[in-house]
């Protein structure tokens, strides 16, 4: 992204938002951003600004979750969704070449074309902007560079709207990825709800500069600046979870024989909904597939977990045959071992593993446990009763 | 004329079943030519009177081992088949006449039958691999056709099948369902339950029923925690959830005996 050239801030009153929206489908774009579907603020096509989730709310918990209707007139007054910018960059099924044969001498393998396309993200908070940022670490700047992605994230255009409405899972102020958004993106809006309802927008790139002229705005003054303060400052004191990230990496790979492991294991379903909510979880396995007549096979790469007894099948068997080994794996890599392996945490505190676990296991919970029995000043017993298996 | 030269014969068995896992195999009209220019339908007495002799390359065997008859006749069915493949619940894992596991056989019968003594039944039905080895088992009340086609287009080509043991989840995340257990609260065997189905019931806002039986690694009792303490199910009703098509299978089976010492 080109540095700025807009440098101050501006205030789009909420009936550009229309136009916002108008705009970029007329560029060719389509516009992936918040909207109420089947009981869940979740990210979709819109149309129109009507689309928007306005006056809804989301309240978010341990393995709830419940989209309701407010009072207000807000566009995006909620958290996030269950689904995150990665079902469009990385998505679940990807089809990546198919083979075809005439006869039983020869065949033809055909890779599948790639698209580059048009897709403006609206409404991303400062948790799934990081979770951008991690995937493109992964899968653009490797040892190789993941075609699928690439080609899916190469015409991006990135609207952020702060968050000012964490929910009771969120934790992003302790991984330092939100709710205060400052760069990543090619605009960044704050929706400012004191007064006349309107949205503090901040430029991040040429391409949005060049939006936002198309747009009728006025300068911010430095009350509009006070009030989108208040707004993210006040989300970051309503975080409804915590995680003490200091020395997490070796807390975890030094207790890797911790009973925590065990009680973890109990609840654990290993159904592996955590990490395909995840918006940083990347891995996926390979379909091979033929047809009845042998004639067409098809390679197909679909999202895969390490909570599954194959993803680490290795001849003659799985590796990681108990839950234990394998919730051990995951929250280990997302914690610690991912820090070596690509600079950062892998959690961005978006607290969708939280959520939409089906039996509410909290990721801050369990880390924090195995920090508290790890700390000899600390009064907690070391496991907690078995009571806690819910 | 025999067609079936050079082509693997294919025999169609049915034991203690409703039928609908055959059908699945009829009603998969688009490929059902394709399947049989491919393999030579040798006995499927479902689909047609004419019968050819075996041995069979691949035998799909329906149904649960009911009665005494049903046992002797599965060690037939696998000495003449080389590949052996049970379709549905009642073959992989008793069926949903494997409630009868959990009561008095002889209660039922004197109930049910205005003569019982002439009815020749087992005290337990049981899957088939209880009595014979099974090679492949593939799951569901009724089984997928898309699954079907798939093993069978896998046998032919001599390469492993795909039929995932994950759970439900994973389908309902690739699909896009919203989950109904954690934004409704329905209360759904989904996450302990084995793919296949492509996440049918939760596309359409209902709690999986557990069709497909346990996944690889199931943990029902610490759904079955949550779905109490949580959600209020209490025990009869848990137990209810548990015992429909697969109660036989081992973790269903062991899950839903816990509801029933504990149930008032």
């Amino acid at each position: 992204m080109a540095g700025p050239q807009h440098v101050g801030a501006a205030i789009l009153a909420v009936d550009e938002l229309d136009p916002l929206i108008v705009a970029l489908r007329d560029d060719g774009y389509r516009v992936v951003g918040p909207t109420v579907r089947d009981g869940a603020i979740v990210h979709a096509d819109l149309e129109s600004a009507a689309d928007l989730p306005r006056g809804w709310t989301d309240e978010q918990g341990p393995g709830t979750y419940r989209a309701r209707p407010t009072d207000g007139d807000a566009r995006f007054s909620y958290a996030v969704g269950p689904s995150s910018p990665k079902r469009e960059l990385f998505p679940p099924r990807q089809r990546l070449w198919t083979a075809t044969s005439d006869s039983d001498a020869s065949f033809q393998v055909v890779e599948e074309a790639r698209e580059s396309p048009r897709i403006a993200f609206l409404g991303l908070r400062g948790c799934e902007l990081a979770a951008i940022r991690i995937q493109d670490r992964v899968f653009l700047r490797g040892s190789y560079q993941d075609e699928v992605y690439a080609a899916n994230r190469s015409d991006t255009l990135l609207i952020a709207v702060e968050c000012g409405s964490p929910a009771g899972t969120c934790f992003c102020a302790s991984m330092g990825t939100g709710p205060r958004v400052d760069d990543g993106a090619d605009l960044i809006l704050t929706e400012l709800l004191d007064g006349d309802p309107r949205f503090l927008v901040r430029v991040g790139s040429d391409a949005g500069a060049a939006l936002l002229e198309r747009l009728a705005y006025r300068d911010a003054t430095a009350a509009d600046l006070d009030a989108r303060e208040q707004v993210v400052t006040a989300a970051a004191e309503r975080m409804g979870r915590t995680l003490d990230v200091d020395g997490l990496p070796d807390l975890l790979m030094d207790n890797l024989d911790h009973p925590r492991w065990d009680a973890v294991a109990d609840r654990c379903l290993a159904c592996a909904n955590c990490t395909l909510v995840c918006p940083t979880c990347f891995c996926s396995t390979i379909e091979d597939t033929t047809d009845l007549r042998g004639q067409t096979a098809h390679r197909d790469r679909r999202w895969d977990s390490c909570f599954g007894l194959e993803f680490s099948h290795a001849t003659p068997a799985s590796i990681r045959t108990s839950t234990k080994a394998r919730y051990r794996q995951w929250m280990t890599h997302k914690l610690a071992t991912w820090v070596e392996q690509f600079g950062t945490s892998g959690c961005v505190g978006c607290g969708r593993c939280i959520t939409w676990c089906p039996v509410g296991i909290d990721i801050t919970e369990e880390a924090a446990a195995i920090r508290r029995a790890s700390d000899p000043t600390s009064a907690d017993l070391p496991v907690p009763p078995t009571g806690a298996r819910r | 004329m025999d067609q079936g030269i050079g082509r693997p014969t294919v025999a169609v068995w049915k034991f203690a079943s409703c039928d609908g896992c055959q059908l699945s195999l009829l009603s998969a009209e688009d490929e059902l030519l394709s399947i049989a220019e491919e393999v030579h339908i040798a006995y499927f007495l479902e689909a047609t009177r004419e019968v050819v002799e075996g041995p069979y390359d691949l035998s799909l065997v329906e149904g649960s081992i009911s009665t005494p008859d049903d046992a002797e006749r599965i060690r037939h069915v696998r000495d003449i088949s080389t590949t052996l493949i049970t379709i549905g619940a009642c073959a992989t894992a008793g069926g949903i006449q494997a409630l009868r596991n959990f009561g008095d056989l002889d209660a039922f019968r004197s109930l049910v039958y205005a003569r019982p003594e002439v009815v020749a039944s087992l005290a337990d039905s049981t899957a088939i691999a209880e009595h014979v080895p099974v090679d492949l088992a593939l799951r569901g009340c009724p089984i997928e056709t898309d699954q079907l086609v798939e093993v069978i287009s896998a046998v032919l080509a001599g390469r492993k099948p795909l039929t995932p043991t994950h759970s439900v989840c994973v389908e309902c995340k690739l699909r896009g369902n919203l989950c109904v257990a954690v934004a409704d609260g329905t209360p759904c065997l989904g996450p302990v339950t084995q793919a296949g189905c492509g996440a049918r019931c939760p596309a359409f806002a209902r709690g999986c029923y557990g069709c497909f039986g346990p996944t690889e690694s199931p943990n029902p009792a610490s759904l079955s925690d949550w779905l109490e303490e949580g959600l209020g199910v209490d025990h009869p009703e848990l137990l209810r959830l548990y015992r429909t098509f697969n109660a036989d299978a081992p973790a269903f089976r062991t899950e839903s005996r816990r509801h029933e010492e504990v149930a008032p």
